[in-house]
């Protein structure tokens, strides 16, 4: 570069701001990570966390069972559904420029919990080929239910932010009620623990679904960081994206996928959990701004530490009783939302 | 002979679903006509003439149904989208609002077309665009959210994207209609710098016919999507011919630098 100043022209900056914002989030993941290993509901002391991390213990012992058999994996699902959530929520946001937008809002979280329990009445239970299945399925219903909204919005000047909302907030009645006749219906013992799922449950996964899930979740978000500079195109509309060289059909398409794919992934892992992909990108962009290159890739480490964070209060708050993680991000996200859409509705 | 930068070869478009259109029902039919190098060319033409649609069928957002649209010699549905970008830069009439980027994160997105796989745009993506900002004298508001600036703002914010773009042809939709007219004779006065000192070939859609007669070499006339004529400013804005397009009465007189200066006449009855 010129050695004047470049003043107004901070391009070349970005790459170190990102890099700097993923270090610190970084840590803040491992810390988030390391406190969460070392809180729960079964008594153990510090050091023997430590003992059954490090391999110096017992594999049957307490300490190894409750930290590797079940806080680990925890951990490990929080993370995978935390970040695929909220970059889930950057995508619908980007596509329908609304930032209220966000995967259980518009619905595609029900729909997707819609397929996992067609799944299961299905017989799909355990297993790594049932996971896949359960996971098609999931992907399937949130696909559904995002293309009956965007079809239900869909006006001649674009998608209206009102009717969006309500379109969501309806298809997502639509498939709970849908989801209440499977239960109503089919034999109780075929839909084992499904109540607790319903509410977002990070129970203990064993390690070849969590393998499926993050890869499934990485698939995701790659595709939204590769569109990311797309995305931002698109607030200029789908006619000025296209003048610009943006294939503004395939963009959408690809997103709405990636978006479907993450929403769907992250149902048939650990249920519904709501309302991550509004709180963590609206965070995010008072801190990193509203370029989606910069957005995508730190929601996906945010949304990782804010679920872990949430679980590990639903984990210890009422012990030795656990909440669902989906409590706690529903108690912060519906007044979240709330509030975002009055400083919406307020005149600049 | 070199050939004419753009040339619409008998180019027919009708919208297919016309219920977007509320009911009406509307085509293009047979357009031909050229656009020179380095000319400033005007298309101007009643509403619903196709002045919008012709932008669109350029920039390829529409796709003729007959005819085809050659772009330095190359039929327009052989480029990739970002081929096509490179060479022609749009300036919209307005940008969307809100929108939540700054003047410098606009203008930096006309750099896609240059590197679409490139994630962040390099040193001569941003020289680029800050000589965008130079010519269009934004560069202290730089930082500035688009949604904080005056009307004349925005519009020297959108020219500046698509000069960032570095197109050999530069379109603009209704470039004044927002501004004011110390804005609207400072746009006049940078449109015809930049078509004087960089040779850039100017597409100008316009409501404003003695705005258009002012800046380009030649004009095209639209009629419910046909052409009525295509010229010199003199020789399309012609008392007699207006009339009959726009349906009004109207007086054709000279400016002060010679072109036609269009009149409404008010007369009762």
């Amino acid at each position: 570069m010129s050695g004047a100043p470049d003043r107004g022209v901070r391009a070349t900056g970005d790459a170190r701001r990102l890099a700097l914002a993923l270090a610190v989030l970084g840590g803040v993941l491992l810390a988030a990570g390391v406190v969460a290993l070392f809180v729960g509901s079964a008594a153990l002391s510090p050091a023997a966390v430590a003992r059954a991390l490090s391999g110096r213990a017992d594999a049957a012992s307490v300490e190894s069972v409750v930290t590797l058999g079940l806080r680990l994996p925890r951990v490990a699902a929080a993370v995978l559904a935390g970040g695929a959530l909220a970059v889930a929520g950057v995508g619908f946001q980007a596509l329908t420029r609304n930032p209220l937008a966000e995967p259980s809002v518009l619905g595609v979280s029900s729909g997707a919990a819609f397929g996992v329990v067609l799944a299961q009445i299905l017989g799909l239970q355990t297993g790594l080929v049932a996971a896949v299945g359960v996971a098609a399925f999931a992907f399937a219903g949130a696909l559904l239910a995002a293309g009956i909204v965007y079809v239900v919005a869909r006006a001649p000047a674009g998608l209206a932010v009102q009717t969006l909302l309500l379109a969501g907030v309806i298809v997502g009645i639509f498939f709970s009620a849908a989801i209440t006749v499977i239960i109503s219906i089919v034999d109780f013992n075929r839909l084992s623990g499904v109540i607790h799922w319903l509410l977002g449950n990070l129970a203990p996964l064993p390690s070849a679904s969590l393998a499926l899930f993050a890869v499934l979740a990485g698939v995701g978000v790659w595709l939204m960081v590769r569109h990311a500079r797309e995305l931002n195109l698109l607030a200029l509309g789908e006619e000025a994206a296209t003048q610009l060289g943006v294939d503004a059909e395939r963009l959408k398409r690809r997103v709405f996928a990636a978006a479907a794919l993450l929403t769907g992934t992250v149902v048939a892992f650990t249920g519904p959990i709501g309302f991550v992909g509004l709180i963590v990108p609206h965070v995010l962009r008072g801190i990193v701004g509203q370029d989606n290159r910069l957005l995508v890739p730190t929601s996906a480490v945010a949304g990782a530490v804010f679920l872990l964070a949430a679980d590990t209060l639903a984990r210890n708050v009422v012990a030795p009783a656990e909440l669902s993680v989906g409590v706690i991000t529903a108690f912060c996200g519906a007044p979240f939302f709330v509030w975002v859409l009055r400083a919406r509705a307020r005149p600049a | 002979m070199m050939s004419a930068l753009v040339e619409f070869r008998g180019v027919g478009f009708a919208y297919a679903r016309p219920a977007e259109r509320a009911g009406r029902a509307f085509a293009m039919r047979d357009v031909s006509f050229t656009i020179e190098r380095a000319e400033i060319f005007g298309v101007v033409g009643p509403n619903s003439a196709g002045k919008t649609s012709l932008l669109r069928l350029l920039t390829r957002v529409l796709v003729p149904e007959r005819g085809a649209i050659m772009l330095d010699g190359c039929d327009l549905a052989t480029l990739r989208p970002w081929e096509l970008a490179r060479a022609v830069g749009v300036v919209p009439q307005e940008a969307p609002r809100p929108f939540p980027f700054t003047v410098e994160q606009l203008v930096l997105m006309g750099r896609y077309p240059h590197a679409p796989r490139r994630f962040f745009e390099d040193a001569t993506d941003a020289a680029a665009a800050r000589s965008a900002m130079l010519a269009t004298d934004l560069l202290p508001l730089a930082r500035v959210p688009l949604d904080e600036l005056s009307g004349g703002e925005r519009q020297r914010a959108l020219l500046a994207r698509a000069l960032a773009q570095e197109p050999r042809l530069l379109v603009l939709d209704e470039p004044t209609a927002h501004l004011d007219l110390r804005y609207q004779a400072e746009t006049a006065v940078l449109l015809r710098r930049l078509n004087r000192e960089r040779d850039m070939t100017i597409l100008l859609v316009s409501h404003d016919l003695n705005l258009a007669a002012e800046l380009c070499d030649r004009l095209v006339l639209l009629r419910a999507g046909t052409i009525a004529r295509v010229g010199a400013p003199a020789e399309v804005l012609e008392a007699g011919l207006l009339e009959e397009v726009f349906n009004c009465r109207v007086v054709v007189d000279k400016s002060a630098s010679g072109r036609p200066l269009v009149q409404l006449t008010y007369e009762r009855g």
